[in-house]
């Protein structure tokens, strides 16, 4: 393989990649706190209830 | 069901990418002008028709929206956004490093290039207008408007390169007749773009997992309100 510009081809192919995971770390952090509000809420209405 | 789903994308596109990477480095020719660098149009190319037609899907669930008031409409367009504004970044980015080997420069306020970046201004925008209303219905129909009208955008990048004179290469794929790549070095890029595009929609059931996860939240918190 031709190696001008390898380095910033490999830039490229890295910042892709980064931001498609940086935004899938993202997900699982929101999917995470909404299980736990769910939760809190959750158990809010059953003290209320009781 | 969707689970299920999240796991066959998920797979298959890894599967894919695998590939599609041996053969983007491995096999491929080079590039008699531009050396390794033009590999990137692998990422970038795919990357923003995903977002483009992620885009076309979100202003489609968006007057489904606005005509028939269900919700779940609206959740489809908001995870839909949401994923093609990061494919859209990606586009602008990898579009950015190109850009500064090719042209010396990382940055030039072409057409094709302005209205790309004016187009991921606005869907961060109706991101940002999603966190700031509260009220569920208000939401979806102030966002929906919005999905509408931003979509005149999307047609605009697509065109630029054909209205305008940009600095931005012309069309290059056979779909277009731009006839710019050899067949053998074009079909790498549409399988990358399967891959994508499956990556895409693996995160878009995610979050639409989560949209349903926030309405039964929305729903026990006026339940927890009222009794």
């Amino acid at each position: 393989m031709d190696t001008r510009n390898f380095t910033y081809m490999f830039y490229g192919f890295v910042a892709a990649w980064a931001i498609v995971l940086a935004y899938v770390v993202s997900i699982a952090a929101r999917e995470s706190r909404l299980r736990k509000e769910l939760d809190r809420v959750r158990k809010m209405i059953e003290n209320r209830e009781n | 069901m969707r689970e299920k789903l999240i796991y066959l994308f998920s797979a298959v596109a890894m599967a894919l990418l695998v590939w599609d990477l041996y053969r983007i480095f491995m096999m491929l020719p080079d590039e008699a002008n531009q050396g390794a660098i033009y590999r990137i149009i692998y990422f970038h190319v795919p990357a923003a028709i995903t977002s483009m037609v992620g885009f076309f899907v979100a202003m489609v669930a968006s007057a489904l929206y606005l005509i028939s008031k269900n919700l779940r409409f609206d959740s489809v367009a908001a995870a839909v956004t949401e994923v093609s504004v990061v494919f859209a970044a990606v586009n602008l980015v990898t579009g950015s490093i190109w850009g500064r080997i090719i042209w010396g420069i990382w940055w030039t306020w072409d057409a094709r290039l302005t209205s790309m970046l004016v187009c991921w201004l606005l869907y961060a925008g109706y991101l940002m207008l999603r966190r700031a209303i509260d009220e569920p219905t208000q939401r979806a129909r102030l966002s929906a408007v919005l999905s509408i009208f931003a979509f005149v955008d999307v047609i605009i990048v697509w065109k630029s390169i054909e209205w305008w004179r940009t600095q931005h290469p012309g069309p290059v794929l056979s779909i277009r007749n731009g006839g710019g790549m050899a067949p053998g070095m074009e079909s790498p890029l549409w399988w990358n773009l399967l891959a994508m595009a499956l990556v895409a929609a693996s995160l878009v059931l995610l979050r639409m997992r989560q949209e349903g996860i926030r309405r039964e939240l929305d729903a026990m918190r006026r339940h927890a309100h009222a009794i």
